[in-house]
């Protein structure tokens, strides 16, 4: 809402010396935002005064006709003699009463007037239009003013008013009547503690006859008001100081008739509508729409439109959308001699949602979707008719139409002291009730608490608190004290933790942490090469995605990663590893539609499982990408790829922050090498399970989502290394001495390590302390198809030293196993 | 070896002569002080230490004392030996102090040679941002809830006060989740971290203390001061007899903690749903504290000069949804606050383009390490 000060103050006086500033700064405070202030005019300056054209000589030679004239501007230039000015409109005449500004001027925008030779003559001064004095947008011509406005050689600046203050108020949702002059003049008088005058205490005469016939219906329309105004002169212009207040109000001029509905809806909050009432069939009906009927309305759309639509019909049919939109056929025209205003209360949740049907947001639907006066409409009306004779030669009709359903008032009753102990301010007695009344509530004292009424205006307030914040915000904000909150709480939840330090750790190990958004598409999917049946395909599809391309949530959070990967290489970093924790999104079967409950009071568990039996999965995930050099080549000799070993090292690293181990098997699984991807598995409960794949990816992927070749990733789920991990148990630490063995196994080349390491740990029994794979060979000396795998035992007692034979024994055992399960034998 | 001394006179055996003893001393202590280096030193103790050395050869020869002589003989070997070991040892400290010198300063190397073998990762500033943001609170006895990305409307809108048509709730630019036949799902992408409000007072027992850092989504393009997916951290107490003079002093805070002591904040009244009454807050900006205020020559470029900065909204929750959560109006109060957690790392570390938050470049994440 754009707000004139010269406005506001003909319904306010403000204390002497207010500026525009403190002005704004005190209703932002008060919840009225001011976004800006504009200071129009502030860099104007004189002379620029009236001025009358004597007389007029047609240039002609140049690419346009040029007129050259003598302009009486009084005693203005100093010397009294006309002033001769070059001037290339053409809409004015010997005679005529016009803006000149003199050569010292400066006009807005910083154009400075002068003495200059123009066209082969002197010109000294400009005659100015209204877009040139900054007024409004109008590029037919200069003003031509009309007779008796002002004296010629008077100053012109204030009597135009060409400097003005305007406040860009950002109202908030709730506060439908700041909508209007009317609104912000009523907080603002209250903000100084000066009187208001309100616009709308519009003087109306009962109606003498009948108005136009209309019928209502009272669940969509509380009051409904139809004036007449005869005889209109369609040719009458607006006045200047009315065109100047819609522009600065942001609004079109477009005719008197029209400007006049919205310079008393600016002021009152009124939207109005104005019929050329020729064009209308007889009597109206406020209704809804019935199913199949259409509206041309006035943007010469074609609209269809819905049962849940307010219309206002005559006998043709509907002729508007009402509160958004009139129709194309009834609306008032160049030629309109017979007005006919509408200023209506409609109910604002149908107006909100026809608003959004038909993706109409209008000045009107602005404020009937935030609530109007739902009693301002009779004067509305009448302040509309009466412009409408004293600017256009109307006469106002005597009779009209005034529908009323009144609506219910609710009383609120609440604490006096409510207030105070909301904002934890003990304000005086009495505080409630002033502020209360000064925006308009009726206040009874009822004992302690107060009965109050909120006004016809203030649709906003319904509850104890809706008071509470008018009194506080009046009596401050910025006087809420401070003080520092104490709670009880027991810190973060292992998981919180386990999530931090999992971050931690991989970024000590190297990583680098990325938040990519969870927009995918079936593309990134292809990309995958997930196949047909893949779960990570059965994905959540947003209903207006940012992107087409890119209309499902993330089931997975590599496709992020592999971007934000790419995006790297592209600007010249390939030695790049990076990861990033965060939630993927999996349907669950015969998910079906999250219920809306009821609010007047708590959900059920029942209910609340209903919800959450609706909504996906949302496991939190944690995934690396690993491309290039994983260790630099240097002074110190070569570097190292990443390769898939270091994705399954980054798994490792997540599951062991958690004190947890990973047992790793190979697989086969999209995204990855299906000859280089681990599966990683946990124990959960004594229960094995599935927590993720790790190795180097498949070359398709590679080349769909353009990475580095051979690069490596790891994805495991974050919530079930959470359930795997247990109460770590302190170990009894032998002080005896260890006794080592190496071994050196042959197997099938085929052979997982991590099996023979498994069957050599089971079979070297409780003395083992550790096991440890230090070299893998294959070769000539092992033969085609085989391999040698070497490993290092450790074994130790907790209560003696070892012998040579208790090692070697145990050693034999661990072997034997290892050749049981897995075929092994000792290497000669 | 000398016959067997029948005089008696150890005068007569010649090494064991006094003067013999001391100028054999003499010598050798003279050889140990000589000596230049270990090896030298080793040289020495072999000529003059060892057993030929002229000392010990003496020694040898006081079995050919008479007895009566032996005892002052052997005491004047013995510490002629004992001074020569002694200096030896000495000595030999010296110089071995002197060769770990040398080698020491030999195997000098240039420390400043760069060791970017292995890389440090980092982790994202917003992340780390968001946890102290969230720590402040949780230092003042707060913990941390959570709920879920995806989340039904009704916790996203209908618990928080958002009235079906309202135009607040199509203010909130939402992604909406299709249902499985493209109809409604009821479900949304959260449009704030507002749910876990009621999340929270649905699972939690009365009082709650409660700040919960999260993810939210809306339908803004992205671009400098924009993304479609940001975070913001919540901050909920309901417990008796609480006043927005809690409020400012939890905000306070934070304010503190992240930008200065002495830091002033603002309410300004506004309007959310699901606070009631309701503010923003704005706080002193902390590069000029409002000395850019009308200041044309020291403008600031971190308030525009308006002198305060907007942090985040903030209320009492709304009585009515507290009573969709369950909780008794009439006997519970409580207030909220949700503060952008991006908003917060531009500002206390400078960053100028949200660009630069999303894209995952690692000079940036780099720059921040992994704690700050």
């Amino acid at each position: 809402m754009r707000v004139p000060l010269s406005w506001l103050r003909e319904y306010v006086d403000l204390p002497a010396g207010t500026t525009a500033r403190d002005l704004a700064s005190r209703l932002t405070l008060a919840g009225l935002e001011v976004e800006t202030v504009d200071e129009l005019g502030a860099d104007l300056t004189g002379p620029i005064v009236y001025g009358r054209v004597l007389e007029i000589e047609e240039l002609t030679g140049f690419k346009k006709p040029i007129r050259y004239c003598k302009v009486d501007v009084g005693q203005a230039n100093g010397t009294g003699e006309p002033q001769n000015i070059v001037c290339g409109a053409r809409n004015f005449s010997e005679g005529d009463l016009v803006v000149v500004s003199l050569p010292g001027a400066e006009l807005p925008g910083g154009f400075r007037i002068g003495s200059r030779k123009t066209y082969g003559k002197m010109s000294e001064g400009m005659i100015c239009s209204a877009s040139e004095l900054g007024l409004w947008d109008d590029h037919s011509g200069i003003i031509v003013l009309p007779e008796g406005f002002g004296e010629v050689g008077e100053d012109a600046i204030g009597p135009l008013g060409l400097r003005e203050d305007v406040l860009d108020i950002a109202v908030t949702p709730d506060r439908g009547y700041a909508l209007s002059i009317r609104g912000v003049a009523r907080d603002t008088a209250a903000l100084y503690g000066t009187a208001f005058r309100d616009p709308a205490d519009v003087e109306v005469a009962a109606p003498a006859g009948e108005g136009h016939p209309a019928e209502t219906d009272p669940e969509l329309c509380g009051r409904y008001v139809l004036r007449g105004a005869t005889g209109f002169d369609p040719d009458a212009p607006s006045p200047l100081w009315m065109k100047r207040r819609l522009h600065q109000c942001g609004v079109r001029s477009v005719s008197l008739a029209v400007d006049v509905t919205n310079y008393v809806m600016l002021e009152l909050g009124q939207p109005l509508h104005a019929w050329d009432r020729t064009a209308l069939q007889g009597a109206l009906s406020v209704r809804a729409a019935a199913p199949g009927e259409k509206l041309e309305t006035l943007d010469h759309v074609q609209r269809s439109l819905d049962p849940d639509d307010i219309v206002i019909a005559d006998d043709s049919g509907p002729v508007n959308i009402a509160g958004v939109m009139g129709g194309a056929t009834t609306e008032i025209s160049l030629t309109t001699t017979e007005v006919l205003v509408e200023a209506a209360h409609f109910d604002a949740m149908h107006i909100a949602r026809a608003s959004r049907r038909h993706q109409l947001s209008s000045e009107s639907s602005r404020r009937f979707e935030r609530g109007v006066d739902s009693a301002v409409q009779l004067a509305a009306a009448t302040r509309a008719v009466e412009l409408l004779a004293e600017l256009g030669g109307a006469s106002v009709e005597p009779g009209y139409t005034h529908v009323v359903h009144p609506a219910e008032r609710t009383e609120i009753v609440v604490e006096e002291s409510h207030a105070g102990s909301v904002a934890g301010v003990d304000y005086p007695e009495g505080t409630a009730r002033t502020w209360l009344e000064a925006i308009g509530c009726e206040v009874e004292a009822e004992g302690t608490a107060l009965r109050v009424t909120p006004p016809t205006w203030r649709p906003d307030l319904t509850d104890p608190n809706d008071l509470a914040e008018e009194v506080i915000r009046f009596e401050g904000y910025e006087n809420i004290p401070s003080i520092r909150p104490r709670a009880s709480g027991r810190g973060l939840t292992a998981g919180q933790r386990l999530r931090r330090a999992v971050g931690r750790a991989l970024a000590a190990a190297g990583h680098n942490e990325v938040l990519s958004y969870p927009f995918v598409g079936e593309r990134d999917l292809d990309g995958l090469q997930l196949a047909a049946g893949d779960a990570r395909r059965n994905s959540l599809r947003l209903a207006n995605p940012l992107r087409d391309e890119e209309p499902l949530l993330r089931t997975t959070l590599l496709p992020g990663l592999f971007k934000a990967l790419a995006r790297n290489v592209g600007r010249g970093f390939s030695d790049v590893s990076l990861f990033e924790t965060g939630l993927v999104y999996r349907p669950r079967p015969g998910g079906g539609r999250a219920p809306l409950l009821p609010v007047d009071r708590g959900p059920s568990a029942e209910e609340l499982a209903r919800i959450d039996a609706a909504l996906p999965e949302q496991p939190r995930h944690v995934a690396a990408v690993l491309a290039g050099g994983f260790e630099r080549a240097g002074w110190w000799g070569p570097g190292r790829e990443a390769t898939w070993a270091d994705a399954v090292q980054a798994a490792r690293e997540v599951a062991l922050t958690a004190g947890v181990e990973l047992e790793v098997e190979a697989d086969a699984h999209a995204p990855w090498h299906p000859g280089r991807c681990a599966a990683l598995y946990a124990r959960v409960d004594g229960e094995r399970v599935l927590v993720g794949h790790a190795g180097e990816l498949h070359p398709r992927t590679v080349k769909a989502f353009g990475l580095p070749e051979r690069s490596a990733a790891m994805e495991v789920d974050l919530d079930r290394i959470e359930r795997a991990r247990t109460p770590a148990t302190a170990p009894e630490v032998s002080t005896y001495p260890v006794a080592t063995q190496d071994v050196a196994l042959v197997v099938d080349a085929s052979v997982p390590v991590g099996e023979i390491s498994a069957a050599l740990a089971e079979g070297a029994g409780e003395l083992l302390e550790s096991v440890r794979l230090f070299d893998v060979y294959t070769g000539d000396q092992v033969g085609e198809g085989r391999k040698s795998v070497a490993f290092t035992l450790r074994f130790r007692a907790g209560d003696r030293t070892l012998t040579a034979e208790e090692a070697g024994a145990a050693r034999d055992a661990a072997v034997a196993a290892a050749a049981e399960r897995t075929g092994a034998s000792m290497r000669a | 070896m000398s016959a067997p001394n029948n005089s008696f006179d150890p005068v007569e055996v010649t090494p064991l002569h006094p003067d013999e003893v001391a100028r054999m001393r003499e010598e050798a202590l003279a050889a140990v002080e000589a000596a230049r280096d270990l090896a030298e030193l080793k040289e020495v103790r072999l000529a003059h230490a060892s057993d030929r050395s002229p000392l010990a050869l003496a020694n040898r020869e006081i079995g050919a004392l008479p007895p009566a002589a032996k005892a002052e003989a052997g005491k004047r070997v013995g510490g002629a030996r004992r001074d020569v070991g002694q200096a030896l040892k000495e000595r030999q400290a010296v110089l071995e102090a002197e060769r770990d010198e040398r080698v020491l300063v030999e195997e000098r190397v240039d420390v400043t040679l760069p060791w970017d073998r292995a890389p440090r990762g980092a982790r994202h500033p917003l992340t780390t941002v968001a946890e102290r943001m969230a720590d402040v609170f949780v230092g003042m006895g707060f913990e941390i809830a959570e709920g879920p990305e995806v989340e039904a409307e009704w916790f996203n809108f209908d618990a928080l006060n958002f009235q079906p048509d309202h135009p607040a709730r199509t203010m909130q630019d939402t992604f909406f989740v299709e249902g499985p036949d493209g109809g409604d799902s009821g479900m949304v992408l959260r449009t704030h971290t507002s749910p876990v409000q009621i999340r929270a007072l649905v699972s939690r027992e009365l009082p709650v203390y409660v700040v919960a850092p999260g993810k939210t989504f809306r339908t803004d393009e992205l671009d400098a001061t924009h993304s479609p997916v940001f975070h913001q951290l919540e901050g909920l107490v309901v417990d008796k007899g609480i006043t927005m003079a809690h409020l400012r002093g939890a905000i306070d805070a934070f304010v503190e903690t992240f930008f200065g002591e002495g830091l002033r904040t603002r309410f300004r009244a506004s309007y959310f749903p699901f606070t009631e009454p309701s503010a923003e807050v704005d706080m002193q900006c902390f590069v000029c504290r409002g000395a850019s205020v009308g200041d044309p020559e020291a403008p600031c470029r971190t308030c525009s000069s308006e002198g305060w900065i907007e942090i985040g909204g903030c209320g009492v929750v709304n009585p009515r949804v507290l009573t969709a959560a369950g909780v008794d109006p009439q006997v519970y109060s409580g207030w909220a606050f949700g503060l952008g957690i991006e908003r917060t790392l531009m500002f206390a570390h400078g960053v100028r383009d949200m660009h630069d938050m999303v894209e995952g470049d690692i000079r940036f994440t780099s720059a921040f390490g992994s704690e700050n």
